[in-house]
């Protein structure tokens, strides 16, 4: 059974159709990348499937259960579904060990000590345990960037959701932020990205999907959609990247 | 009979300025205790919560405050044929009063948080109500203090309409003064003095809190 699986998902905002009957399905230990303009359904898609926002058609499914079914406890789901911002969305008003120990204390009960361990472990995973009681404002963005994926796998999460995370950073940022991701990725999770980082995209997913107009347009092994693209709307797209 | 006015009446006049700090005070409960509801409720994710929080607002607020200490002070003997003290219709209404003006600070305050912080924690498996306690509400507060101690000033000079339904506090203790000395200037400008003791200080606080709150972290 895959983990993930879209069936003919419609969603709108308004009369603005931003994903147009998508199918996919996600295996576990997929990494999947993926592509595509501005407003071509990319992140919208991957908010969909946390349930972050509502679907108009169609079915949305994790590891068997239905995310688009209002019976469906969206909190106990999300709680298996991590996802990471663009915009980091690190809480301010606390130190990145309660960042990180939050809902694991809040949501799951754990006690003071353990989730302290949790979060050191976390950190340790993201390169930064040494910046455990530091605040949000004390940190360069690369670093909030990793704490924020810190706190999302602190919750052993069965899927990744990665929206653009490298897209508010510099250049020099973006590379540590990807060596965590590329060290996330061996370690067996399944992800899905959102990104503009093409050569990250080819040499660390297991597929990738161009995504044009709120349709998959393009989608096959990293590699092989890079090198022969077999529409003009990817060759136009990778022509404007990676010039 | 006329007296002189002294400083005997000061005095009393003194002695009347704490019931007004006690009807603001339990006022400022009440309208807090309605105002967290209120503000709550405007920000939950159900639609007829939000409206009923919204009609509670726009009715109160509509409503001119001495309407409602005629309302509670006269209209429920004759309505519920139960007799309340002034000190009970006076604290009724202003927290009515209260809660619907704070409820709508409060839910400016919490609006102001963005709209990101509470999908994080969504995201986190929080429910609505830890989102609120653990993320929203304790970075709200530093941008509430301000407004609220602003409003809680207002709330001060306000209570002086208590004194129509006999409430005696510094208003009507002025009255009361002013009707056996017969010095309406000298009575009213220690009144008015006594005020401006009361709010002054806190409006120089809540001054000095928006400027220190805003670099704060």
């Amino acid at each position: 059974m895959s983990l993930v699986e879209l069936h003919d998902v419609v969603k709108r905002f308004g009369d603005n159709t931003v994903l147009d009957r998508v199918s996919l399905a996600v295996e576990p230990g997929d990494i999947v990348a993926i592509i595509g303009r501005s407003g071509s359904g990319k992140s919208t898609m991957l908010r969909c499937i946390n349930g972050l926002e509502p679907i108009q058609h169609g079915r949305i499914v994790f590891d068997g259960e239905t995310v688009n079914d209002p019976a469906t406890n969206l909190r106990k789901l999300r709680q298996r579904v991590g996802i990471v911002f663009q915009s980091y969305n690190l809480f301010p008003h606390l130190s990145v060990e309660k960042n990180i120990t939050l809902a694991p204390r809040v949501v799951k009960g754990m006690e003071h000590d353990a989730a302290r361990e949790l979060a050191a472990h976390a950190l340790a995973r993201v390169g930064l345990a040494d910046k455990i009681d530091a605040y949000p404002d004390q940190l360069s963005g690369g670093q909030q960037q990793r704490v924020a994926i810190a706190r999302s796998l602190a919750m052993q999460p069965q899927l990744m959701l990665f929206d653009e995370i490298t897209s508010a950073l510099d250049p020099e940022l973006t590379g540590e932020v990807l060596k965590v991701l590329e060290q996330v990725a061996k370690e067996g999770m399944t992800m899905m990205l959102v990104t503009h980082e093409i050569g990250f995209a080819r040499r660390v997913a297991t597929r990738l999907i161009f995504m044009h107009r709120g349709r998959i347009w393009e989608e096959g092994s990293a590699g092989d959609v890079l090198a022969k693209p077999r529409t003009p709307e990817l060759a136009t797209f990778l022509d404007a990247v990676l010039h | 009979m006329i007296r002189e006015f002294s400083i005997i009446d000061v005095y009393y006049l003194l002695l009347a300025a704490r019931w007004t700090l006690a009807l603001t005070g339990l006022a400022f409960l009440g309208g807090g205790l309605v105002g967290l509801l209120i503000a709550v409720l405007r920000v939950s994710p159900t639609a007829p919560l939000r409206a009923l929080g919204a009609g509670y607002i726009n009715v109160v607020q509509g409503i001119p405050l001495l309407a409602w200490l005629f309302v509670f002070f006269f209209g429920l003997p004759i309505l519920a044929g139960v007799r309340v003290s002034p000190w009970i219709a006076a604290m009724v209404a202003f927290s009515i009063y209260a809660g619907a003006f704070l409820g709508d600070i409060w839910r400016g305050c919490l609006q102001a948080i963005p709209r990101q912080q509470w999908e994080a924690g969504a995201s986190l498996g929080l429910s609505f109500a830890a989102q609120l306690r653990y993320v929203i509400v304790p970075q709200a507060v530093r941008v509430a203090i301000p407004p609220t101690v602003g409003f809680l000033v207002q709330l001060i000079k306000n209570t002086s309409l208590a004194a129509v339904i006999g409430f005696v506090e510094l208003t009507r203790e002025g009255q009361l003064t002013n009707s056996t000395t017969y010095r309406p200037f000298t009575v009213y400008i220690v009144v008015a003095a006594i005020y401006f003791a009361m709010c002054f200080p806190l409006t120089r606080w809540s001054r000095r809190l928006e400027g220190t709150l805003r670099v704060a972290r």
